[in-house]
């Protein structure tokens, strides 16, 4: 059994920070809009979040997606539960699932 | 074929939908990474199929992904989803 040892840095990241958003580019310089989409979201709710940028290491950016069965980029981790990419969280912030969702897990929000 | 029809193909093929569309969104996505030219890179997915029936939001996009692996490992740069059963479809419109 040999487990990818990027398995574990992802383990560690994603059980040592409540918020963690695996994207391209940095919260402040996101490469890539989808990435921006979430940050922006992710801001506007005033939760404080980890951004991990996949395209500085090539071993994260292929081991994030085995490790969460999910092709693409960006992925959001709450808790350190797998909660989707963009279009999820997206269509979860429409319908306030997402507020409710971080309020039940204990993450601090803006008050909406 | 074109990326967008072998798309429609696969998706018709595996979960018999009730509609499904796919827009190539390439032209939005001009001069961003992964984007050539000739477009069939960027695409969006909007699918209604009671295979998604009990099935979270992340289990849904799962099993599209999985039908489109090859699309997905190829041409396919990005692709936005929307996953509805019948019954939110119908809800959606009313």
């Amino acid at each position: 059994m040999s487990e990818n040892p990027v398995f574990e840095r992802i383990k560690n990241d994603i059980s040592e920070n409540d918020v963690v958003l695996y994207m391209k580019g940095t919260p402040i310089f996101p490469q890539c809009g989808f990435s921006a989409a979430v940050v922006g979201v992710l801001t506007h709710l005033g939760v404080k979040f980890k951004g991990i940028n996949i395209l500085e290491d090539a071993a994260l950016r292929q081991g994030i997606k085995e490790f969460s069965s999910w092709p693409t980029i960006p992925q959001l981790y709450v808790k350190g539960e797998f909660i989707g990419g963009c279009d999820i969280v997206r269509e979860m912030y429409q319908s306030g699932e997402l507020q409710q969702m971080l309020g039940q897990k204990g993450i601090q929000t803006k008050a909406a | 074929m074109r990326v967008a029809d072998r798309i429609a193909d696969k998706l018709n093929r595996r979960f018999a939908p009730a509609e499904v569309r796919v827009i190539d969104d390439s032209q939005r996505h001009h001069g961003h990474a992964g984007w050539r030219e000739g477009g069939e890179t960027h695409f969006k997915v909007e699918i209604v199929s009671s295979v998604f029936a009990g099935q979270s939001r992340v289990a849904r996009q799962r099993l599209v992904y999985q039908a489109l692996t090859e699309e997905l490992a190829g041409p396919v740069h990005a692709l936005e989803l929307k996953t509805l059963t019948p019954e939110e479809a119908a809800g959606a419109k009313a």
